[in-house]
């Protein structure tokens, strides 16, 4: 390590001024990846949320909410094409702006680096978790090759767990350009790699941001019809 | 992307097997010889001459491209460049470790470096190609008649003028040192003029966006027959191939080796001087045998230097186009007005200089160092015009805010320096609140001082430092002010 490098934030590049305090002096600190002003605004999704989606509902329409569920939630585990199929998910940050920019240059421009924001946070949660595999959600090969990467397997690589790629993309269409109903009406898009045998395994998906919530949980399906006993997912955004 | 070396030919290959390199591990890219019967493609002849791109950026497929170069039309060159050890961005210049970052790429099968600096331009890492054209210049057909304009400069404006066609046509560096309001753009037009006949190809460029879009219309409608292409993130014109382009500085990086003449405005202005990469994107852009003018009302101490030594070849226009005098800047002592600030108060001399605008319904612009004490300023004054307004870079309606200012709507407009430069109202005062900072360089004083007095039937207007303690940059920005003016009066450039 260079001593007279000092740390610069991966969002914004300013340097990262060390705090000076007793216990900055006493106990090894946490790498800091970004300086307190990036970190400031992102928000952590707290409080009371959905029992299914992590949707907060404080701003949320109390119209819109139905017990411990949002309404899409509801009308998700209302359908009994769909009920059941995805236990939980957990989303660390709310999509606002300037989560919007980072995941964009993160995931579009392709600047990797940007993973080790979340990596710290991801961990914690996937540890929690404890689940038996970690699934990311996969891209076409097509779309592989334009970013070069796999937005989910970074986040786990550099998280520091191994992903299980178990299921592969059918469809090659942006999902970012199809409507809600579109999404959820579509026939299956995700396929198992071979005839696994996944009977009680306890299993995560990884996801870079939660929209509408159909691409997990037709992951969710295909591996619970598969056999899986519980399927949660961890996103960064929701 | 990996590529395979044989009988001196590189020739992609889509999935990873041995034999293959990344482009970055072949020391040298053989370029095949131009094919003059090789029936090119036009549309890629206008889209890569003089540039430097990703294959992402090049709307054609693969194969056909590839075909251009083996026939001897287009370049590849390696995006991450090796000095030794040490990788270097091909397109932006990087060098620093902390901007190159890596990844396990798909499209090379291996752990891929690369860099974080330009990344909004695409992702250039060790697999990537840049591309460029060898092939035959376009043909640019020029007008019966170049330049539409017919307007007159004023004497300090065509010694300048003269200076700039001379330095286009031996290709030289030169710099014109221009006071705020002096009409720098009207300088141009005869360079422009003399190399276009020329058949040369040039560049203005600028650090900022609003300059670029405000330049545009202006040149569009000096040479009416000339196609422009106004370059920043997002235009239109990106594929366009024109014998003038008007980029801000950024796009340069998508250049190489494409101008005979670059003439870069406003140098002394973020982030022109602060980013390397830019510099090393402009010596990029221009040929190597070419002419580089500099445009600027606040050249550096070091440019200052240099032109006081006679190192730097420069022209002043030491006055405004309407013959009077630059606003000089009084300086008057404000006590602590941030601590004032804290208690919800700003000193009264502020808020007796306040007061008389309001009284005599004078437009003015308050510079604040930083945008905390701008907003806690903003109640206050607005206790004495209320409809007060507050602008800072990242204000989503300043375009908006500075529309109003414009149509005298708003009183008084309270700004950081994102209102430093570029924006011109005609009739106004403007004051400085706390001149001390440091984020009030001699430069930044200077172009603050250059808001006022710029139209010809308002050519006064007074300018005010309020500060805690006058700084050298303060004095110095005062001193440059009443040296233009001193320098004016003795070449008879003012009345």
């Amino acid at each position: 390590m260079n001593l007279f490098l000092q740390d610069r934030c991966l969002i914004c590049h300013e340097l990262i001024r060390p705090s000076i305090s007793w216990r900055a002096m006493i106990s090894v600190e946490k790498e800091h990846s970004i300086c307190t002003a990036c970190e400031s605004k992102l928000e952590k999704i707290e409080g009371e949320t959905c029992h299914i989606c992590c949707r907060p509902f404080i701003y949320l329409d109390e119209k819109f909410r139905h017990g411990n569920l949002c309404n899409d939630c509801t009308r998700w585990e209302e359908d009994p094409e769909w009920q059941g199929f995805l236990d939980k998910n957990i989303s660390l940050f709310l999509y606002n702006d300037f989560l919007k920019e980072v995941l964009a240059k993160f995931k579009y421009r392709g600047d990797y680096a940007l993973v080790k924001v979340f990596s710290e946070l991801m961990k914690d949660k996937l540890i929690k978790m404890e689940p038996d595999l970690f699934v990311p959600i996969p891209l076409s090969d097509e779309r592989l090759y334009e970013r070069g990467f796999n937005q989910a397997k970074a986040i786990l690589l550099v998280s520091g767990f191994t992903p299980s790629e178990i299921i592969t993309r059918i469809h090659t269409e942006k999902q970012s350009k199809k409507s809600r109903s579109e999404r959820i009406h579509l026939p299956q898009v995700f396929k198992l790699c071979q005839d696994l045998n996944l009977k009680d395994k306890n299993i995560v998906i990884i996801d870079d941001i939660y929209t509408t919530g159909s691409t997990l949980r037709h992951a969710a399906r295909l591996l619970k019809g598969a056999g899986a006993a519980a399927i949660q997912s961890l996103t960064i955004a929701r | 992307m990996r590529f395979t070396l044989r009988s001196q030919q590189l020739t992609p290959v889509k999935f990873p097997h041995e034999d293959s390199f990344r482009i970055s591990q072949i020391p040298f890219i053989p370029q095949p010889l131009l094919n003059p019967d090789f029936p090119y493609n036009k549309d890629l002849q206008q889209l890569l001459t003089g540039k430097q791109l990703l294959l992402e950026d090049i709307p054609f497929p693969l194969n056909e491209i590839h075909t251009h170069y083996e026939n001897g039309y287009i370049t590849y060159r390696s995006g991450i460049q090796y000095k030794g050890k040490k990788p270097c961005c091909g397109r932006c210049g990087n060098k620093d470790p902390q901007w190159f970052s890596a990844y396990p790429c798909k499209r090379c099968g291996e752990t891929c470096l690369y860099c974080r600096h330009c990344i909004m331009m695409g992702r250039i890492s060790e697999c990537t190609p840049l591309l460029g054209w060898n092939g035959p210049v376009p043909d640019t057909a020029l007008p019966q008649k170049i330049m539409a304009w017919e307007g007159r400069l004023s004497e300090g404006q065509q010694v300048a003028s003269d200076h700039v066609v001379n330095a286009i046509q031996q290709n030289k560096e030169h710099l014109v040192w221009a006071v705020c309001g002096a009409g720098k753009t009207e300088v141009l037009f005869a360079g422009i003029q003399d190399a276009l006949a020329d058949q040369k190809r040039i560049c203005i460029a600028t650090p900022r966006t609003d300059v670029v879009l405000e330049l545009t219309p202006r040149l569009k409608a000096a040479f009416p027959e000339i196609t422009i292409a106004s370059l920043y993130g997002g235009s239109e014109d990106r594929h366009l191939f024109a014998p003038l382009t008007i980029a801000t500085t950024h796009q340069l990086l998508r250049f190489y080796h494409a101008f005979d003449a670059i003439i870069l405005d406003e140098v002394d202005a973020f982030p022109f001087t602060v980013e390397e990469s830019l510099q090393y994107a402009a010596i990029q852009a221009r040929k190597p045998n070419s002419a580089m003018i500099y445009l600027t009302a606040t050249p550096n101490q070091k440019w200052q230097r240099e032109c006081r030594t006679g190192k730097r070849a420069f022209t002043t226009i030491p006055a405004r186009f309407h013959r009077h005098p630059l606003p000089v800047p009084e300086f008057i002592w404000c006590g602590n007005w941030q601590k004032q600030l804290h208690k919800n108060k700003l000193p009264p001399s502020i808020l007796k200089w306040i007061k008389d605008r309001t009284v005599s319904n004078k437009q003015a612009l308050l510079f604040f160092p930083h945008i905390p004490l701008m907003e806690k300023a903003l109640p206050i004054v607005r206790g004495l015009a209320l409809d007060t307004e507050a602008v800072h870079a990242e204000d989503p309606v300043r375009k908006e805010k500075v529309q109003k200012m414009r149509a005298k709507e708003i009183p008084l407009l309270l700004t950081t320096t994102i209102l430093e430069r570029g924006v011109t109202f005609p009739n106004i005062d403007v004051a400085v609140v706390g001149a001390e900072d440091d984020i009030f360089t001699e430069s930044a004083l200077v172009q603050i001082a250059g808001r006022a007095g710029r139209s010809k039937d308002h050519p006064g207007g007074i300018v005010t430092f309020f500060h805690y303690g006058k700084t050298e940059e303060m004095l110095k920005a005062k001193k440059q002010i009443v040296g233009m003016n001193r320098e004016g009066i003795r070449k008879g450039l003012i009345d």
